[in-house]
């Protein structure tokens, strides 16, 4: 059964021609993936179809602009799948 | 259609909200400058002003969809085909539906008909971005009647 990361992954690499390999945990989508805002929505739209969830990239953005939080608590990959998995159990309680 | 004013739509003739799909109506005007350039002694409908056509079919129903709290900007145009050729004249049936929310933005898909072919056709990416002031909303709801769009009803 994959993993929330493996789907993420998969989902990167096809969407923004990123080889897979390269993906880690550990990367930061804006700073070591070099992934844009629009491609991002790509990536969002394709997680939430994925996933059943809405990403709140809203709030996110929000919260980084207003130094609540840092882009690595939501771009980091292994945290954006912690967000994800929380989404989810969100959405099943 | 107003072409130079890149006012495309004559009228919605069909608007649900609910089920996420708007049909609009528009006719390609018989005069304009865009046909002195596109192209000299042969007039033809520009493909990217079909596209532009679907997008504000399709983003008049995302701005129902945020209750017009944000300005639907076009940011990305997938798949997008154009069948045929369309010239002054010719009537475009457009039908925009919203197949994704998101948060801040929405994803579309639209497609366009004349004479009862499919004319054209796109996948539609938009952002939605606080309007740059408030007269720009205000001024939607004029627009909106002249269209026959519903605005009032779905504005928050």
């Amino acid at each position: 059964m994959s993993t929330t990361f493996d789907k993420v992954a998969e989902i990167i690499a096809e969407t923004c021609d990123i080889p897979r390999e390269n993906i880690k945990p550990e990367s930061h989508a804006i700073n070591d993936l070099e992934i844009d805002s629009l491609d991002f929505l790509d990536i969002a739209f394709a997680i939430d179809k994925a996933f059943g969830i809405k990403l709140p990239l809203e709030q996110w953005t929000q919260e980084v602009n207003d130094g609540k939080a840092t882009t690595d608590q939501y771009f980091v990959l292994k945290n954006l799948c912690e967000r994800i998995d929380e989404l989810i159990a969100a959405k099943g309680a | 259609m107003r072409l130079e004013y890149f006012q495309m739509i004559d009228r919605f003739v069909d608007v649900n909200v609910g089920e996420r799909v708007a049909r609009a109506i528009c006719t390609v005007p018989m005069q304009s400058t865009v046909f002195e350039g596109h192209f000299p002694g042969y007039p033809l409908m520009p493909g990217v002003l079909l596209i532009e056509c679907m997008a504000q079919t399709t983003g008049w129903l995302v701005s129902a969809l945020t209750g017009f709290t944000g300005l639907p900007a076009l940011a990305g145009v997938k798949d997008a085909k154009i069948r045929n050729a369309v010239f002054p004249g010719d009537q475009l049936e457009l039908e925009g539906r919203v197949i994704h929310e998101g948060s801040g933005y929405a994803i579309g898909e639209a497609k366009g008909w004349c004479k009862g072919a499919a004319i054209c056709d796109a996948t539609l990416t938009y952002r939605i971005v606080p309007y740059p002031s408030a007269e720009l909303r205000a001024g939607l709801w004029e627009w909106a009647e002249r269209i026959n769009f519903p605005a009032r009803e779905y504005a928050k």
